[in-house]
């Protein structure tokens, strides 16, 4: 159907200014203020028709993977990622796409109204090309809205397994939030690589932000405390609330392992083990102090 | 079959394991190795295994072997340079050789034993196995 084809494109090709004028006044139109949310919005519809334009001198309406209709992708790829971050809804991302249907079809009838069987043809044809552009814009939207999900998780992730050096070969791994078999691998593996790191002898593990040790919690523990006494590391466990306390003891848990109530018990015993002490310059008449 | 090199430094023997441990080369480490503990009356047994990306049960369970049989023979044994990876494999295989002391790297395994050969009393009796 080559004539049908050259017809749709050549009448874009000759009344782009219309159409645009007609379309930008249908974008201002959805909103009651007169302005699209994007100020940068006519623009975009602008350089839309151009890409438009442009991807139509390759003919094909069916396939907009071609090297005609880059800049078009790279447009909309463009225009859903910012409109993602800006927390546009994919509804009024994609009605950019789409409501550029209303002032092409006014015009395909205007100018091939007397002709029913090609106007049909023209309209598929339209319709076709349109909804594939505002397919790929949702597709883009959605990536981007992806990409940031993930990048927060990510961030969570890390956020929550810090690793502090508290002194000279001390850790200490202040645990937020419920252990579970993601998170744990994801901690040893943190607290593991800083032993290496740092060579640290001592780890103070501090489960003050932990709500609850059930037995998987406890196991969990069990596991991070093993895996670094295997790196030749010793662990001691601080921040066990009286409730937790009792917990434990109700389940029966056998942690094996030095617990203290606080974190500052917990480095007092860590500086006493790694053979240091902390001085008070007032009380003692040493001048030399500290460590 | 290759043989792992085992060195004697002062009253402490260092067996650095290079290469990838099978069962045969296993078996015959804990051989040399307690006839060299005898031998040369070593106090303390260090063995770097950094170089080591696969520990399985076997090599877990040899390790807590030569641990026990050094003991015996009135030996430390300390284990060092073990990889973060390997750590978390045989926590995973529920292998936490309880009965092995383990230190980050050579130089802090010899402290080790240093510390444990001068006192006294013997602390690691304590520990089982």
């Amino acid at each position: 159907m080559p004539d049908s084809r050259v017809r749709i494109f050549s009448l874009i090709e000759q009344h782009h200014e219309a159409i645009l004028a007609d379309w930008l006044g249908r974008l201002r139109g959805g909103r009651g203020d007169g302005q699209h949310r994007d100020p940068e919005a006519p623009e975009r519809a602008r350089r839309f028709l151009q890409c438009l334009r442009r991807g139509a001198t390759s003919g094909e309406a069916d396939d907009i993977s071609g090297p005609e209709w880059a800049p078009m992708r790279e447009l909309l790829e463009d225009t859903s990622r910012a409109w993602g971050m800006q927390g546009f809804t994919p509804t009024e991302t994609a009605t950019f796409v789409f409501s550029l249907k209303d002032p092409l079809f006014d015009l395909l009838r205007r100018e091939i109204g007397n002709d029913a069987d090609q106007l049909g043809r023209e309209i598929w044809l339209a319709t076709r090309l349109i909804d594939r552009l505002g397919l790929y814009t949702i597709e883009c939207y959605q990536k981007t809205r992806e990409e940031v999900i993930g990048r927060q998780q990510q961030e969570l992730l890390e956020l929550s397994t810090p690793v502090v050096e508290l002194w000279d070969g001390i850790l200490a791994l202040p645990l937020i939030g419920t252990l579970d078999s993601a998170r744990t691998q994801i901690v040893m593996e943190s607290l593991l690589e800083r032993i290496v790191a740092s060579g640290a002898d001592i780890a103070i593990i501090d489960i003050t932000g932990v709500p609850t040790v059930d037995t998987l919690v406890a196991q969990h523990l069990i596991k991070t405390i093993s895996a670094a006494r295997l790196m030749g590391a010793d662990c001691i466990l601080s921040g066990i609330r009286p409730q937790i306390a009792q917990t434990i003891v109700h389940l029966g848990l056998e942690l094996n392992v030095v617990s203290k109530a606080t974190m500052a018990d917990a480095l007092g015993l860590a500086l006493r083990r790694t053979g240091r002490a902390i001085v008070n310059r007032a009380a003692s008449a040493e001048p030399k102090a500290g460590t | 079959m290759s043989e792992i090199p085992i060195l004697k430094i002062g009253d402490c023997l260092l067996v650095s394991i290079q290469v990838d441990m099978h069962d045969r080369l296993a078996m015959a480490l804990q051989d040399d190795l307690t006839e060299r503990i005898v031998r040369d009356r070593a106090r303390g047994v260090m063995i770097d295994i950094s170089a080591l990306e696969i520990v399985d049960s076997f090599i877990g369970r040899m390790l807590n072997n030569i641990a026990a049989m050094s003991r015996v023979l009135d030996a430390v044994t300390v284990v060092v340079g073990m990889r973060p990876a390997v750590a978390i494999t045989l926590v995973e295989l529920g292998l936490t050789l309880s009965g092995v002391r383990t230190a980050l790297n050579v130089d802090k395994g010899l402290a080790m034993i240093r510390g444990l050969i001068d006192t006294p009393e013997r602390v690691d009796d304590r520990r089982e196995r």
